[in-house]
């Protein structure tokens, strides 16, 4: 059998892809809890006029789908305050939109076509150190924010209206989580891709859901469950010559459909080791 | 009816008009509420209490009218640590995975601030409100198993973890069977009378919240009674309040 630790990208790859698979389900319990797993799916669109944007100019696509994504995301939750326009179609206007502009970019771009595919569906091949770093770095800082803000954060989820009323500055932390799901949706591009990184944010939370224990074990259920996907996934996409980011998902919705046939069946024992 | 004290007013609503649309829900409402007073709100479906008890949370902000609490403008109030609110149970989603424990311990949040973690003392005074209203053995239960009744007691406790002042219900015990009804009315009278708390409720049970709260008022659009809640039953409001469906009798 290769040796998979002696190729570069594969290093490369695990180590972006262990950082994407702790801040996708941190992220996700909280957006799946409050109904926002819409909101991610337009997020993530919106990301790819930014990889457009990138691969136009030619700088470094996930630093312009951060930009596209953190000020998409800030007019999309003032948007959804202000109940100017219905929110799902307020989130149809910006997924709709960005994919044109994306579009539109793209066919104006020479090759870029052949990368786009990348960014759409994820290739460690893709991965750069450079692009280990920035994960590195801002997933680092998703990770402390959250950390900083838990308790806002599951007070807001689990019940606004008494949030705000204790005090809770509900509008501040409502922006700053909605860009903390920006950051985490353009920093998993390379290893999943635009198109799936909903799946890795939304499913290992609603598998995690399923074993009904508190909020933390909730979150440590998740982020195992991430965890193990990201790193069979991108073992298993090397050896199977597959795609990595369809591999990591496929992988999430068979630990779901088998923590719903154990419930099911009520062999709540396994449930329980957690 | 006990002895009031009015000496001490918390809460001032002044020529308070809301509206959602062009029609005012809440129409030139003036209230007092003075420390240490149980107070009823009672009124017919559509009536506005629920848009009251919002606009005095500051859920909602009035179109004209000022509300004072403890003697500053609510938008310049930022004591919230004074307040406890227990709001109906369908806030909490039914997949929440949420322990009674931590539900309690989000009471102590806002009074620790942002950037810090809880400390033990968060610990103990969420320990406490448990045991104060008897669930402490439920700790580790999740919030959803709880029955309806339990769960009320349970926000009940997340309110008194704040060390709050004043206390604000909204129909905490609609939908639960007559002898859950008492338990938790016998729970807010060991509140009100052993702790000192204010209490201000809105509910359909008048003829429980009658024999139980110190004063009440029935509103409907602009408040139409305010006074002994004994008194109340004797009078054309509550025949109208009956006729209007607006209460469980």
């Amino acid at each position: 059998m290769i040796d998979i630790f002696n190729y570069g990208f594969i290093i490369r790859g695990l180590g972006a892809g262990v950082v994407i698979g702790i801040i996708a389900p941190l992220i996700g319990v909280f957006l799946v809890l409050r109904r926002y797993s819409q909101i991610a799916d337009t997020i993530s669109h919106v990301s790819l006029a930014g990889i457009a944007i990138g691969l136009l100019l030619k700088v470094n696509p996930m630093i312009t789908a951060i930009i596209t994504t953190v000020l998409s995301s800030v007019a999309i939750e003032r948007l959804r305050i202000s109940k100017k326009v219905p929110g799902d179609s307020a989130l149809s206007i910006f997924l709709s939109g960005s994919l044109a502009i994306a579009i539109i970019l793209i066919s104006h771009t020479r090759n870029a076509s052949i990368g786009l595919f990348n960014y759409l569906f994820g290739s460690i091949a893709t991965v750069t150190q450079s692009d280990v770093y920035l994960i590195t770095i801002l997933g680092l800082f998703v990770v402390a924010t959250i950390i900083a803000f838990y308790k806002e954060l599951v007070y807001i989820t689990i019940d606004e209206e008494a949030a705000r009323v204790s005090g809770i500055p509900t509008k501040f932390i409502n922006i700053l989580f909605i860009i903390l799901v920006a950051f985490s949706i353009s920093l998993s591009i390379p290893i999943v891709g635009a198109l799936l990184i909903t799946a890795l944010i939304v499913i290992p939370a609603i598998t995690a859901l399923q074993f009904r224990k508190s909020f933390k074990k909730t979150i440590f259920i998740a982020e195992s469950i991430s965890i193990f996907s990201v790193i069979f996934g991108v073992i298993s996409s090397f050896y199977l010559n597959l795609s990595s980011g369809g591999t990591i998902v496929i992988t999430t919705i068979i630990i779901f459909i088998i923590t719903i046939f154990l419930k099911k069946n009520k062999i709540t024992k396994i449930l329980h080791l957690f | 009816m006990q002895k009031l004290n009015h000496s001490q007013t918390i809460i001032k609503l002044d020529k308070i008009c809301f509206s959602f649309t062009s029609e005012n829900v809440i129409n030139d409402v003036s209230l007092e509420i003075h420390k240490g007073d149980y107070l009823g709100i009672v009124g017919p479906n559509g009536g506005g209490k629920t848009t009251l008890l919002k606009l005095m949370l500051g859920l909602l902000y009035p179109q004209s009218g000022t509300i004072n609490f403890f003697n500053s403008d609510i938008k310049d109030f930022k004591d919230w640590s004074k307040i406890g609110y227990v709001p109906q149970r369908s806030n909490i989603g039914n997949d929440s995975p949420i322990t009674v424990e931590e539900i309690v311990a989000m009471g102590r949040y806002a009074k620790r601030g942002l950037f810090h973690f809880p400390t033990k003392e968060d610990k103990e005074k969420t320990l406490d409100a448990l045991m104060q209203v008897d669930m402490l053995d439920h700790r580790n239960s999740l919030i959803n198993d709880l029955s309806e009744g339990q769960q009320q007691r349970v926000f009940i406790a997340r309110a008194l973890a704040s060390e709050p002042e004043i206390i604000f219900l909204d129909e905490p015990t609609a939908g639960v069977d007559i002898k859950t009804q008492k338990q938790f009315y016998s729970l807010l009278r060991k509140i009100h009378k052993e702790l000192g708390l204010t209490l201000i409720l809105i509910t359909h049970e008048l003829d429980i919240v009658a024999h139980e709260a110190t004063e009440l008022v029935y509103i409907n659009r602009t408040i139409e009674y305010y006074g002994d809640p004994e008194e109340f039953l004797k009078g054309k409001y509550f025949h109208e309040l009956i006729g209007k469906g607006g209460i469980n009798h």
